[in-house]
């Protein structure tokens, strides 16, 4: 299953709620979501562990639009928009979390 | 707003003549409401009606036809719960007519 | 029959502070109209939209809440909320004014991967 995110996490929980709930799976960051993706966000830590879990993506396109591109954390897979049409393809189902 | 004129007293309803507030609502509006959808109220016809009332009173929506239809056996019998009859009473849709009559909104759903 | 899909709808969110909650019931009534194999999940602040006692006369908006009562009529009855949700507002089953099932997080998790639709709202 894919799961996608748009919102920071320190601004919502749709992504705390997200992990917490999935035991695994995929995971697109997009939109404001890719804040999530960046080193030295107080979320690092809990994307550094979700890893384990979850292979997480995030679209590189919301990365360059917010002056982000150079900071993603190891681990995590940029996709441009084809990728992000490949993953929800490859998914049986797909949730936008809200 | 288009509106309705009964007894002197006028009443504003939506643009297919569903009443626009529930309170609004009393045994003339809806004798005036079912003449205009060319139905003659009888006994059976109210009992639907009254139904319609107090599924709106607990539940707050108006039920689907097949919401309706099976709540009424349960309650009515079933020689009552089935569309047969209720469109015998109600010829362009239970849903639509007979909420409309019992001043109800259109029911969620409802195509 | 095969075209029966498996749909899950998630709430997420408080009733009134947002539209979303009423919206989501909207969708669920409609949903019950094509008879598919319909699932609610009532997570984080999703479970207050289920809570006992609402009274909205004072903000002028429509309790919408005893519609869930009426889910029973539309064959909607698989009704989940999360346990966690639950214990970190201070509510308990008992607070809540239809029946539902309790489950953990890995189960909520489990039960969302075996859905063919999953709309979260």
């Amino acid at each position: 299953m894919l799961h996608i995110i748009n919102k920071s996490p320190l601004a919502n929980n749709a992504l705390d709620s997200c992990l917490r709930v999935a035991q695994s799976g995929e995971i697109l960051l997009i939109e404001d979501a890719v804040y999530a993706a960046t080193a030295g966000n107080a979320f690092e830590g809990k994307i550094r562990k979700a890893l384990e879990r979850f292979r997480i993506h995030v679209l590189q396109p919301d990365l360059e639009a917010r002056g982000l591109a150079d900071r993603v954390i190891e681990g995590v897979s940029p996709v441009d928009y084809g990728g992000f049409v490949d993953l929800t393809t490859t998914n049986k189902t797909c949730q936008s979390w809200l | 707003m288009p509106s309705i004129e009964v007894d002197g007293k006028t009443y504003e309803t939506d643009e297919e003549g569903y009443l626009t507030n529930l309170n609004d609502w009393n045994k003339e509006v809806a004798n005036y409401i079912a003449h205009v959808e060319n139905i003659n109220m009888t006994e059976q016809h109210w009992e639907v009606i009254n139904f319609l009332r107090e599924y709106f009173e607990e539940y707050q929506i108006a039920p689907a036809v097949r919401v309706l239809t099976k709540a009424i056996g349960k309650k009515l019998g079933a020689d009552k719960g089935n569309s047969e009859y209720l469109y015998s009473l109600f010829p362009y849709g239970p849903g639509k007519q007979a909420c409309k009559i019992a001043g109800l909104p259109k029911p969620t759903g409802c195509v | 029959m095969s075209n029966i899909k498996k749909f899950m709808f998630v709430n997420r969110k408080a009733p009134y502070g947002t539209i979303y909650a009423l919206e989501a019931l909207e969708v669920v009534l409609i949903t019950a109209a094509f008879d598919q194999d319909v699932s609610l999940v009532f997570l984080d602040d999703g479970v207050y939209q289920l809570k006992k006692g609402q009274q909205t006369k004072g903000i002028e908006t429509k309790n919408f809440s005893p519609a869930y009562r009426a889910l029973e009529g539309y064959d909607i009855e698989k009704l989940y909320v999360e346990k966690e949700s639950l214990e970190a507002r201070g509510i308990s089953e008992e607070d809540l004014l239809v029946d539902v099932t309790v489950l953990g997080r890995a189960e909520m998790g489990a039960l969302m991967d075996q859905q063919d639709v999953v709309l979260s709202f």
